[in-house]
């Protein structure tokens, strides 16, 4: 067992509600050294690029199955029954992941990029003629919920409460705090509603969510785990989008020599995706939990220690970035940790980029000027980041 | 550190050392190699990666896991039995002299 005593320790919390609002103070804290000592959780915390990326890509030293969030599922029940990527390790989850893989390759996503593009149009030609509109139900919301709800092959309308899902799932992984009781108290009849809609016969033939049960008719995988694999869709594809959306539209409204630069390159759409994600970090905190006693960075950790990884910190590394407190859509973000890396790096995250960078370029070849017209607010989430109020004028 | 000779798709060589530990892709993005795109940083997500290994090197290279495999349908250049996903070779002493051609596109 590690010495506490000899480990820096954080008095900040991360979860606490003015930091999630506004946590570069944190972040940077956090940053000072390679590791600290969390005494209000009882959990190892980094938020230092090469130690983030060096524990997100060592899964067998750093496991998942013990859950991703602070929960340790080993010792702790789980809210809802773990996902079978996310939440397991080789080789359960390499047989999971292969299945989702195939419906998010390459191959499928150049298909789904003429869908994107008819409803980037419409998306843009309806807050065109608005002028002034929130930008986050308008088009962080709406657009994905339609192309991606699409994609998936959910038939349903209402699709807001996939949002509620992704909401209770993510504050899942934090403590269970004020944002976690609160969305606890609806998980029942919204998660009722998803698995309502991950089941067969609710899913359009022609969807992504299809090819699971394809596997399931193949023997892959059970029907109960086709249902879970459409699952993950829902719960990890949607929140995540519309955060990383709005925060790049609030990006482009602060910056406006960004957005020139955008609208004389439009080709620049999916290096501004790139980098608005690694400047916003949607999902900003992830978990690992250690599968055996090691070494890090020089500490002896016991087996079975959470150890809290902030994504968003490391996003904004110094050591790893140049100007990182800079929105800049010229630099090279590839290599961010904003979707995760390695073995459970974000399945999703071609999707995501696809669906992002399809309605910056068509607003970068249709839209002249983005202004702000109002304040800002946020939809605290204990992991996720992102705008509920964007309030924004365009002209063309 | 391995010497790995890169071959770009318009005839030009270059060498590098690559720093042992650390995944193929990852040397040819700091070491500026160019050719990749390495969108998803190294899961094996985007098949922006893709590199030619040279045959007679082959050998010295870890088999090809089923998840790469899949990913490698669907490179933007086409696949041949040498095609490799960079992010997915950890450099290793065995890797030194390895050739890699560089594809013509990854997008």
């Amino acid at each position: 067992m590690f010495n506490t005593q000899a480990l820096p320790e954080l008095d900040h919390d991360p979860f606490a509600e003015d930091v999630l609002r506004w946590p570069d103070g944190y972040h940077a804290a956090l940053r000072e050294t390679d590791v600290v000592w969390l005494p209000q959780y009882g959990v190892l915390a980094t938020g230092r690029y090469d130690v983030v990326r060096h524990i997100l890509t060592d899964w067998k030293t750093f496991c998942s199955s013990a859950g991703i969030g602070l929960t340790n599922f080993h010792k702790e029940k789980p809210w809802r029954p773990p996902s079978l990527v996310l939440e397991h390790d080789p080789p359960e989850h390499t047989r999971a992941r292969a299945i989702i893989m195939r419906a998010l390759s390459p191959v499928v996503l150049r298909r789904l990029r003429t869908l994107f593009e008819a409803e980037a149009e419409r998306a843009v030609s309806r807050i065109i003629a608005m002028a002034a509109f929130d930008a986050v139900t308008e088009l962080a919301e709406g657009y994905p919920l339609k192309v991606f709800g699409d994609a998936v092959g959910i038939i349903a309308q209402d699709r807001q409460t996939m949002l509620r899902y992704g909401n209770i799932a993510f504050n899942a992984l934090g403590p269970r705090n004020r944002l976690f009781l609160r969305s606890q108290e609806e998980a029942e009849p919204v998660t009722r509603w998803v698995m309502q809609q991950c089941r067969r016969e609710a899913l359009d033939p022609r969807g992504l969510g299809a090819i699971m049960y394809a596997a399931a008719d193949a023997g892959e995988v059970s029907e109960e785990e086709a249902a879970m694999l459409v699952r993950s869709f829902l719960s990890a594809g949607v929140d995540t989008t519309v955060r990383a959306l709005g925060a790049a539209l609030s990006c482009f409204a602060e910056e406006p020599e960004q957005w020139r630069i955008l609208k004389s390159e439009p080709q620049r759409a999916r290096a501004a995706t790139e980098e608005a994600i690694r400047f916003a970090s949607p999902f900003q905190t992830v978990f690992r939990t250690t599968a055996t006693d090691t070494m890090l960075n020089g500490i002896e950790v016991a087996k079975g220690q959470k150890i809290l990884l902030s994504l968003a910190a490391a996003n904004r590394d110094p050591r790893r970035w140049e100007n990182p407190d800079r929105f800049d859509i010229t630099r090279n973000a590839a290599g961010h940790l904003g979707f995760g890396t390695g073995i459970h790096g974000c399945v999703g995250q071609m999707l995501a980029r696809l669906e992002i960078e399809v309605l910056l370029g068509e607003m970068a070849r249709r839209i002249e000027t983005i202004e702000r017209i109002g304040d800002i607010d946020f939809d605290l989430n204990n992991t996720t980041r992102g705008l509920s109020r964007l309030p924004l004028r365009v002209s063309t | 550190m391995a010497s790995i000779e890169f071959v770009y798709p318009d005839g030009r060589h270059r060498v590098a050392e690559i720093p042992e530990g650390i995944s193929l892709m990852q040397g040819i993005v700091q070491q500026d190699i160019g050719g990749v795109v390495a969108e998803c940083g190294g899961s094996a997500m985007c098949a922006t990666c893709h590199v030619y290994v040279d045959d007679t090197n082959c050998r010295r290279l870890p088999a090809v896991e089923p998840i790469e495999d899949e990913m490698l349908d669907s490179t933007a250049s086409e696949r041949r039995s040498n095609s490799r996903l960079s992010c997915q070779l950890t450099v290793t002493p065995d890797l030194d002299g390895l050739l890699v051609h560089l594809p013509e596109k990854q997008i």
